[in-house]
């Protein structure tokens, strides 16, 4: 999953060549396409959706916000999902979730401005044996306590900077 | 026909009524709160829930279909309490500000709580924190007093065709809202003020401009002219309790002087001024093969319309301004020198019948030597509210005339606050202009009325013209693709941007109803049936104006004055 190129432009058009002729009950499909070309769904990609099927910005924009599954922001390098599922709840995932938004200033579905972390909210990860849980880039996180969170995420940073 | 069993009344209704129809008919009240007649129904508000017989639940009577022998029961005690539990729902979250509320008076959300007996808080939401959106220089967005009926949204995309707003986010977050939230400065808003004319609540109101206008009073230095735009003297009254369609032109200006205007003038006049420009520019054109067919260009939203959807017929649109910067451009660079006072000194305000005036009058194009054609335009709601904060009440001041010369108008310049009008008056003025005397019947049937869609084809001297008038944009758009696909039959098109022109602009009285826009209609057709000077070309101080400063329709003053261009427009649409 790549950040955007420059030549987003040209890319959602070749996107969309292949929709040619669509109307409105293809914008789920072609939303999907490009969030999964380029990992979110750019504001460009979202107007020129709406020049191809004849449908003003704000409905696109109205449909693709109505859906979980839509990002307006590109992921992070490290993608926090954390669960918010029945049992995850009662263990305290609530507070999981606002100290982790917290300590890296973002809500969910926002990426932080390093493109490091972003954070996205998911019903259940099917792990309630070890709620709350959280898991990054697929590394699960187990009993998180909102006390820990800094440490895991520092972690990430750490290995970040380790990398350079 | 059909019959139904209404409250135990038999009442008969149409084939393919929906319930709410055929009780509305029979002068069975039902409340509603997103209901939009001739528009797509969306049963959303469920304020207008009844009882049906044989119905296992209450049923949107908006969006149920009537049928032979239904038994409907409107007020059953299940039914208003499950409304007034609806209303309590609403307030539940809503802001709680109602003394400050500009639709404090008229608000629909309001009446119904009071009219159900909500005299308490029963639900605690909580209040969503949202910002206000006063990024346009004509309408204010308050999403917080939102009840998410979405009459705005309907009326934008299915009436005017523009689609700038929208549901956004799901569930409780949900809010109307332009596309990636942005203003609505930089949205494809056109300003026609159309939502918040059906708004329910204070979720949408024009900006106010009231504070400069009073300021500009209060200053001794300043010199304020304010101008009426013909619509708005025909509507006035009925913020005064008036019939609708009184005309009240006369107390208005003698209010206006009251209130402390310098000079009041009448758009009128420089609505004749601009039949003047407009007819030797369609004359000029058709005569050279300039770009045909021409568009009128006197109504703002049109015009943003143009420059951002359909750049291709700039060259299409008059070159004319419109008869609000026409009049405030000759005040600034011919009265005020001829009055001797700077025209730096000078402010003026107009009086309309529409938001996206006030968009106009901030174009940058409309202005000369660093001053704006028009500093300040007020609507008509807010012109009332002037009027009644200064104590002054319509119904009893005496009629006084506008000044001159900019107060003598044809009632050609008077018709322009209808649909129509511009057309009329210009079919006028370009038979004089081509065969030297005036038509033998001024009146121009085929194009009155408030269809949508009228078109009338003219043989003056010779000359071919076909003319069609379109008001709603929703109706411009697919006039503008017949002739994109190769219409030919067409020299000139009028387009007014709201149903019906001006009479039901964005900036009129609230809760207009179908029968009060007859109303005013009937009352400007009135003044042209009733009154001696009927064309443009007659008006004395138009001749006048032209021979002492303008020279002839189309001069070069004329041009570097009253005519202005436009461009291409980026927007987000």
């Amino acid at each position: 999953m790549s950040t955007v190129p420059a030549e987003t432009g040209a890319r959602i058009d070749a996107l969309l060549a292949p929709w040619k002729g669509a109307r409105r009950d293809s914008l789920i499909p072609i939303l999907q396409d490009v969030q999964e070309a380029c990992g979110f769904l750019p504001k460009e990609a979202i107007v020129k959706i709406g020049r191809h099927l004849d449908l003003p910005a704000s409905k696109i924009y109205g449909v693709a916000t109505f859906y979980n599954q839509f990002r307006f922001q590109p992921p992070g390098r490290y993608q926090v999902m954390v669960c918010r599922g029945t049992a995850c709840h009662v263990k305290g995932s609530a507070a999981v979730l606002e100290a982790i938004c917290h300590d890296l200033k973002i809500r969910p579905g926002q990426t932080t401005r390093d493109g490091l972390f972003s954070i996205e909210v998911v019903a259940c990860i099917g792990a309630c044996g070890l709620a709350p849980v959280i898991s990054i880039n697929g590394e699960f996180f187990a009993g998180v306590t909102p006390d820990g969170v800094a440490a895991i995420l520092d972690g990430f940073r750490r290995k970040e900077v380790a990398s350079a | 026909m059909l019959t139904l069993q209404v409250n135990d009344r038999p009442i008969q209704a149409r084939q393919g009524d929906t319930v709410l129809e055929a009780c509305e008919r029979a002068g069975i009240r039902i409340p509603t709160l997103c209901h939009l007649a001739h528009l797509t129904p969306t049963g959303a508000c469920r304020m207008c829930v009844v009882e049906i017989e044989g119905q296992r639940g209450l049923v949107p009577s908006c969006a149920f279909p009537a049928s032979d022998g239904m038994c409907i029961h409107t007020h059953s005690e299940r039914a208003v309490e499950a409304r007034k539990v609806i209303v309590e729902l609403l307030l539940s979250n809503h802001p709680d500000d109602c003394l400050y509320c500009v639709r404090n008076s008229d608000c629909e959300l309001r009446e119904l709580a009071s009219e159900l007996g909500v005299r308490g808080r029963r639900y605690f939401g909580s209040k969503l924190e949202y910002k206000l959106d006063t990024s346009s220089p004509s309408i204010v967005r308050d999403p917080a007093k939102c009840i998410l009926c979405g009459k705005c949204v309907r009326v934008c995309e299915e009436v005017q065709g523009i689609g700038c707003i929208d549901f956004v986010n799901r569930g409780s977050r949900t809010v109307v809202g332009t596309a990636f939230d942005q203003g609505l400065n930089v949205s494809s808003c056109i300003n026609c003020g159309q939502c918040i004319m059906v708004c329910p609540t204070g979720a949408l109101s024009e900006q106010n401009d009231l504070p400069r206008v009073l300021a500009a009073l209060a200053d001794p230095e300043t010199f304020v002219v304010i101008q009426h735009a013909p619509a708005v003297s025909v509507t006035l009254g009925e913020e005064f309790g008036l019939r609708p369609g009184a005309d009240v032109a006369g107390a208005m200006t003698s209010a206006l002087r009251r209130i402390g205007f310098d000079r009041v003038f009448e758009t009128s006049f420089a609505a004749d001024l601009t039949i003047m420009e407009e007819a030797s520019e369609l004359v000029e054109r058709i005569k050279t093969g300039g770009p045909l067919p021409m568009m009128t260009s006197c109504s703002p939203g049109w015009i943003k319309y143009v420059e951002q959807s359909h750049p291709d017929f700039i060259p299409n649109l008059s070159s004319c301004k419109s008869p609000q910067a026409m009049l405030g451009s000759v005040i600034k660079a011919w009265y005020a020198k001829r009055e001797g006072i700077a025209p730096e000194r000078v402010f003026t305000v107009s009086a309309m019948p529409c938001t996206a005036k006030k968009f106009e009058a901030g174009r940058p194009e409309l202005g000369h030597d660093g001053l704006y054609d028009v500093d300040a335009v007020l609507t008509t709601r807010e012109l009332a509210r002037l009027i009644r904060m200064r104590g002054l009440d319509l119904r009893i001041l005496e009629p006084e005339a506008a000044d001159q010369p900019f107060g003598e108008r044809s009632t050609a310049g008077k018709l322009f606050g209808a649909s129509g009008g511009v057309m009329e008056a210009a079919i006028r003025t370009a038979h004089f202009l081509l065969t030297g005397r005036d038509l033998d019947d001024l009146k121009v049937q085929a194009v009155r009325g408030l269809d949508g869609v009228k078109e009338v084809r003219l043989e003056i001297d010779g000359l071919s013209i076909g003319a069609a008038v379109v008001s709603g944009l929703g109706n411009a758009r697919r006039l503008l693709e017949e002739v994109r696909a190769g219409r030919r039959d067409l020299q000139f098109i009028e387009v007014m941007t709201c149903p019906g022109g001006c009479i039901n602009g964005g900036g009129q009285t609230m809760g207009v109803s179908i029968e009060a826009l007859r109303a005013r209609l009937q009352a400007l057709y009135a003044i042209d049936r009733d009154e001696a000077k009927r064309t443009a070309h007659g008006n004395e101080s138009v001749r006048r104006l032209y021979d002492e400063f303008l020279g002839a329709p189309l001069s070069e003053v004329s041009h570097h004055l009253l005519h202005t261009h436009y461009g291409a427009r980026e927007v987000v649409r």
